[in-house]
């Protein structure tokens, strides 16, 4: 049962990810990936708030699996955001492909230490 | 003008189901290698193998030209979908935060460094087979 509920929970990210990121497209000429960047961001930022409620308020550890394993795995990706590094890079931007790589990285480890803490703060 | 993909029910319930695929693959690669609390071997090992897939299918369908039907839906599928749900960020920052928090700083900024760089080399490996395997198949095509 939970298995089945992560796989849904994780196709529902995943359809999140997409519709978010064509929202993006529309809206956003240049060519730094900003649309994975916010997705990967604020997934974080999900699953700090999942975790802190975990540790703090006592959230079944289900609950963090189906919604943090199933949907914020599922709406966040490290293949897509890999694959928009390597393109900058072949375009010749390595100074773009270098934010996009490490200030993802640096930005989603804020994210989710900043859910956790804003659990912690409120518990 | 054709409706903007996201506007297309089929196209979302297409992505939906990959995520759905990949997603049980990694969760069940994460019960199969549990986290004991050092090197978080799971997440590794999917976002690594996963920007390799990527990297080699999106380079085969580039190869293939202009994009088709059944291109884009391999790409939303397969790609968006199934790589998308399969590897994933929100882990790797938060396994990241929990190495530094107790303690295994070291431990925590290798692993994700080594993630982020492994992730560039294993996407560029998969691009150069793609690549290889297009020109032996003597194909022509957009590059």
């Amino acid at each position: 049962m939970t298995f089945l509920l992560v796989a849904l929970c994780g196709g529902l990210g995943a359809a999140t990810r997409f519709v978010v990121d064509e929202l993006f497209r529309g809206r956003w000429a240049h060519e730094f990936p900003v649309a994975t960047v916010a997705i990967n961001v604020s997934g974080s930022g999900l699953l700090g708030l999942l975790t802190g409620a975990s540790l703090y308020l006592d959230l079944p550890s289900g609950w963090l699996l189906v919604a943090g394993t199933g949907f914020c795995g599922g709406y966040t990706t490290f293949s897509t955001a890999t694959v928009e590094t390597v393109r900058l890079a072949q375009a010749g931007e390595y100074g773009l492909a270098a934010a996009n790589a490490f200030g993802a990285l640096a930005l989603a480890l804020g994210a989710v230490a900043a859910g956790i803490a804003v659990v912690w703060l409120l518990a | 003008m054709s409706p903007r993909p996201h506007l297309r029910p089929g196209l979302v319930a297409l992505v939906a189901a990959g995520g759905a695929v990949g997603t049980s693959a990694r969760y069940g690669l994460a019960l199969a290698l549990p986290h004991d609390g050092g090197w978080p071997v799971a997440t590794f090992v999917a976002n690594l193998f996963g920007a390799f897939l990527l990297g080699a299918l999106l380079e085969a369908l580039l190869r293939r030209g202009a994009e088709s039907v059944g291109g884009r839906r391999a790409r939303l599928g397969l790609g968006t979908g199934v790589l998308g749900g399969f590897t994933t960020f929100s882990s790797l920052a938060l396994e990241t935060d929990r190495l530094v928090a107790g303690g295994a700083a070291v431990t925590g900024v290798t692993y994700a460094l080594a993630t982020v760089v492994g992730g560039v080399l294993t996407c560029l490996a998969g691009v150069a087979l793609a690549g290889a395997r297009h020109r032996r198949r003597g194909g022509g095509g957009a590059r």
